[in-house]
């Protein structure tokens, strides 16, 4: 299906240099996404092409994203007749075997896995947000077009803004970040707010230990979240919009700086986008490291260069946000499902996923996994079946015994839980949340006193220090933990850990402290034979 | 996170208010780019000397309190010269869930140095850091800006010898 993709690249797609580059020659995809380049993916590349130059081959290597089958990179796929190969995970040293035995043209090797799009792990996957994630060269606005890319936003320009935002609220797309909020109702409160300047701001501060979905995406295809923005903008009426992204994710900046550069010198952002009536600039605005700027109010103060404190709400940020103007603030992945929102039509979205959880969520699976990587399912599949089904269980090949969903500020279930549907509600019930699909794995080595110890000690670090619940709830909480631990007047210190989770949760400006006592609560409740052990001297490790 | 210890007399890079200055200006001296002019002071000139707080202060028009506060506040930002290489090791669960501890402890013995400090020979600096996105090759760390994952002890200490190769 690549055939009619054109070789126009821009400049700034990365490709090693020196490998033969003609019409003709064999098309391989050797991923760039930072997971891929952390087994090495760099070099597989550049062995790649010495290997082709010393055999004469003709060979044009494109770094595209990752697929998500993170446990296979780097995954290098061929370009056949019969579809694109895969062969993963690659290593330098395994390059002159590949040639050798023909991979070429995709002919059999140990590491080859057939054609990509029929590995199980990939094949029963339902890629709505995902569907060009790894399939093409994230720079290329030709390879982008030619598989879908700013079909949405071309409609969106020939649509009445309420009508795009009505498109948004029958998608029933909730916020994807973790909150869950309708985007289609935040839409709807910044386009009736009156201003001469609205802002979009793509919240990709995605700190929560287990996410990795919006790096990806960003790294694997960053047009589609310009495109998502840029129809954000045009059903608002915002010119400006902003995208927060950590610091921790040098590669996604670097690939969303080049892709709002060759987006506007394309004229997909800027003035009068492609002829129509509509302005849309884009900034990249770097953090620096601090975890609360996550939480929406943290972000505006940081992105106007402040110290990241939470605000009080109300206002609303859709009402007053960055400056002080009316604002947009959505995750990554939200924003870059609106694309295919407005393409196939709300509808098409809604008639994925269950009950109040419409569409389709990233889940990613991480932690101590076999086959870790992302998932994207329609709301409804059960944490068993990704976790034993897609997974393949854990790496270390013992018993699953906890798994934390959401990040660090999600619940703790056991294994005896992970029937529970995945969706908003049904992970309410449990008191646990779906948050942004993350999905953590523990063994039966791990000690939950420890973990919940962990999230009081997180909250304490990366506290902003604005309310008291979390300021001091966080570092009090540490010692409470630690003397249960201890085995010091236990019972007692159980209740006050209780009674202080209360008040963390009620009394907390936001979701940082508010959410803090999830994982602790969980912990407590599903494992309390970790905070009923003999004391013992804390082992080293 | 706990910084380098203060006691040592700090060496400021000489031009440092004067390239402060220049990317003020780059960036319009507006005061929303504060963190952008820290990143960039930071990337030139290896950490935020403090006589670059007056500067920007007067350059942004904000009282150095404010713009002390905003280089507090932000782990990144350093306020001393980091080692030759800076190691970031990831702490949070997806790579506890893969025994990040072990290896942690580890890297402490072997670099010869605790967490949040640099090593006596200057080669070193260990730094915590709660996820980097490579959460299904856990335990992940972050060398220099360049990412591994999958990092046992052994992996460790294959990087750290091939750094300067």
């Amino acid at each position: 299906m690549n055939k009619t993709t054109n070789k126009k690249r821009s400049e700034g797609a990365t490709q090693p240099q020196g490998a033969a580059r003609s019409e003709i020659g064999v098309r391989i995809f050797v991923p760039r996404d930072a997971a891929a380049l952390s087994m090495g993916a760099n070099a597989v590349a550049k062995a790649i092409a010495a290997e082709a130059q010393k055999r004469n081959a003709k060979i044009d290597i494109v770094r595209n994203g990752s697929r998500g089958m993170l446990w296979l990179e780097p995954l290098v796929e061929v370009e056949t007749e019969k579809g694109r190969i895969a062969y993963g995970p690659v290593r330098a040293s395994d390059v002159a075997g590949l040639f050798e035995a023909g991979f070429l043209k995709g002919a059999r090797h140990a590491l080859s896995h057939g054609p990509t799009e029929d590995i199980p792990y990939f094949k029963n996957q339902e890629r709505l947000t995902f569907a060009r994630c790894g399939l093409i060269d994230p720079l290329s606005i030709a390879d982008y077009r030619a598989h879908g890319g700013f079909a949405g936003l071309t409609k969106a320009i020939a649509m009445e803004p309420a009508d795009i935002v009505a498109q948004v609220t029958t998608s029933g797309l909730r916020g994807r970040g973790g909150a869950g909020f309708p985007t289609g109702i935040k839409w709807k409160t910044v386009l009736d707010t009156k201003a001469e300047q609205k802002y979009v701001c793509c919240n990709a501060d995605e700190g929560d230990s287990g996410t990795f979905a919006d790096r990806m995406l960003m790294e694997g295809d960053p047009f589609c979240l310009i495109e998502g923005m840029t129809i954000a903008g045009i059903a608002v009426g915002a010119t400006r919009g902003y995208v927060y992204i950590r610091s921790e994710y040098p590669h996604a900046v670097a690939t969303m700086r080049e892709a709002i550069r060759v987006a506007t010198e394309a004229n997909w952002l800027g003035r009068t986008i492609q002829g129509s009536p509509y302005d849309f600039d884009l900034y990249v605005r770097v953090g620096a490291g601090a975890y609360i700027c996550g939480e929406e109010t943290s972000m505006l103060d940081s992105l106007e260069g402040k110290r990241g404190l939470v605000r009080y709400k109300p206002p609303l940020p859709a009402i007053e946000g960055l400056f002080g103007k009316p604002t947009v603030i959505n995750n990554v992945l939200s924003l870059a499902s609106v694309p295919i929102i407005i393409d196939k039509g709300g509808a098409y979205y809604r008639d994925f996923g269950v009950g109040r959880s419409r569409g389709t969520l990233a889940f990613q699976l991480a932690g101590n996994i076999k086959q870790g990587g992302l998932v994207e399912k329609a709301f409804g599949i059960t944490a068993r079946e990704l976790i034993e089904g897609y997974g393949g269980g854990t790496a270390s090949g013992r018993p699953v015994r906890a798994v934390q969903f959401g990040g660090p500020l999600g619940a703790y279930l056991p294994n005896s839980k992970l029937d529970t549907q995945m969706d908003y509600e049904a992970f309410a019930k449990e008191d646990a949340m779906v948050g942004h699909g993350g999905v953590v794995v523990f063994d039966d080595t791990v000690d939950m006193a420890k973990m919940a110890r962990f999230a009081m000690e997180f909250c304490a670090i990366e506290s902003c220090g604005k309310c008291t619940p979390c300021r001091i709830g966080s570092v009090r909480g540490v010692e409470v933990i630690d003397r249960i631990i201890a085995d010091e007047n236990r019972e007692a210190n159980i209740e006050l850990l209780q009674d202080l989770c209360v008040t963390m949760t009620d009394g907390s400006l936001c979701a940082m402290g508010g959410l803090t006592p999830m994982p602790v609560m969980s912990a407590l409740r599903h494992f309390p034979d970790d905070f009923h052990r003999p004391a013992r001297a804390e082992a080293a490790e | 996170m706990s910084r380098p210890a203060e006691t040592k007399v700090i060496e400021i890079p000489s031009g440092s208010e004067e390239r402060a200055r220049a990317i003020c200006a780059a960036h319009g001296n507006r005061p929303d780019e504060l963190l952008e002019i820290f990143h960039d002071v930071q990337h030139e000139l290896g950490f935020i000397p403090e006589p670059v707080v007056a500067v920007v202060a007067n350059a942004l028009n904000l009282s150095r309190a404010d713009v002390y506060g905003v280089l507090s506040f932000y782990h990144d930002f350093r306020r001393a010269p980091a080692g030759r290489h800076v190691v970031k090791m990831c702490r949070a669960e997806a790579c506890q869930a893969m025994h990040t501890g072990e290896v942690c402890a580890h890297a402490e013995r072997r670099l010869g140095t605790p967490f949040g400090e640099t090593s006596a020979d200057g080669e070193f600096t260990l730094e915590a850091v709660y996820c980097l996105g490579n959460c299904a090759r856990s335990p992940a760390m972050m060398i220099d800006g360049d990412l591994y994952g999958c990092v046992d002890k052994r992996r460790f200490d294959a990087i750290i010898a091939s750094l300067d190769s």
